[in-house]
């Protein structure tokens, strides 16, 4: 593989039952690439993870999934209200999700600690009232 | 052990059954889907109550063996053809999360 394969998904924030598109294609993607299960395991969970998350909280977002040789790069952009706390919201167990969202099973608070937990690396850079990045990077 | 012999020792009903012939590995419980996609492992039998559309994306990406609902827990029509789409084992039983896993247990070798 020379050059990098570049994936780009808009998520829809209106439609909380079709969230994870973006991630059961990138597993897709991954797959037909000859990348290995365990590291398509841990992309596409911890793009799940972020996906759930912009649908939730910041009304959908921008993906971009670029896979390089040694690398595989996540990069989630949404203009949502930001987050106030990021050493709390890395927190397992802290959530700020609503009861509706919590009786579909999410809400735990796994989200954000699930694609640290599933990444080589995770940068989060978020601004109140403006939106919020999150760069995540697993190696090959 | 496959899942379809699984599923027959346990009595299960199937609900979409797209590779029977797959072999599990272990059990996971749990019903907080970040929670199971955190701590899930691939080729596990996953029981929960839980029963939304979301379950199939989660047993996807999980890439878990087969899910079994518990407790006598029903999906809808949708849930259930997405499943199949999607190509996940699903079963429902009346018998309680713990009575699966306890039956699990001793065929799970």
């Amino acid at each position: 593989m020379n050059e990098a394969v570049k994936l780009h998904f808009l998520v829809d924030g209106e439609d909380f039952t079709s969230a994870g598109q973006a991630s059961v294609q990138v597993k897709k993607s991954l797959r037909q690439l000859g990348i290995s299960p365990e590291i398509i395991r841990k992309v596409s969970i911890a793009m799940y993870e972020g996906e759930i998350n912009m649908v939730i909280h910041a009304g959908g977002g921008e993906a971009d999934v670029v896979i390089y040789e040694d690398r595989i790069e996540i990069d989630l952009i949404d203009h949502g209200p930001g987050i106030a706390n990021i050493d709390l919201a890395m927190q397992e167990g802290f959530s700020t999700a609503p009861d509706n969202i919590r009786s579909l099973g999410f809400g735990a608070g796994m989200g954000l600690p699930n694609m640290k937990r599933y990444t080589d690396s995770m940068k989060i850079d978020s601004e109140l009232g403006k939106g919020t990045r999150i760069l995540m990077t697993v190696n090959l | 052990m496959t899942v379809h012999e699984m599923a027959k020792t346990l009595e299960l009903t199937p609900l979409s059954v797209t590779d029977g012939e797959r072999e599990f590995s272990g059990v996971y419980i749990g019903d907080l889907l970040s929670w199971v996609m955190g701590r899930a492992k691939s080729d596990n039998v996953w029981i929960t109550i839980m029963s939304n559309i979301n379950i199939v994306a989660v047993a996807s990406l999980a890439d878990v063996a087969c899910i079994i609902l518990a407790e006598g827990v029903t999906v809808d029509e949708n849930v259930r053809t997405t499943a199949e789409a999607k190509g996940i084992n699903l079963y429902s039983s009346e018998k309680t999360a713990y009575e699966l896993a306890s039956m699990l247990a001793r065929i799970d070798v």
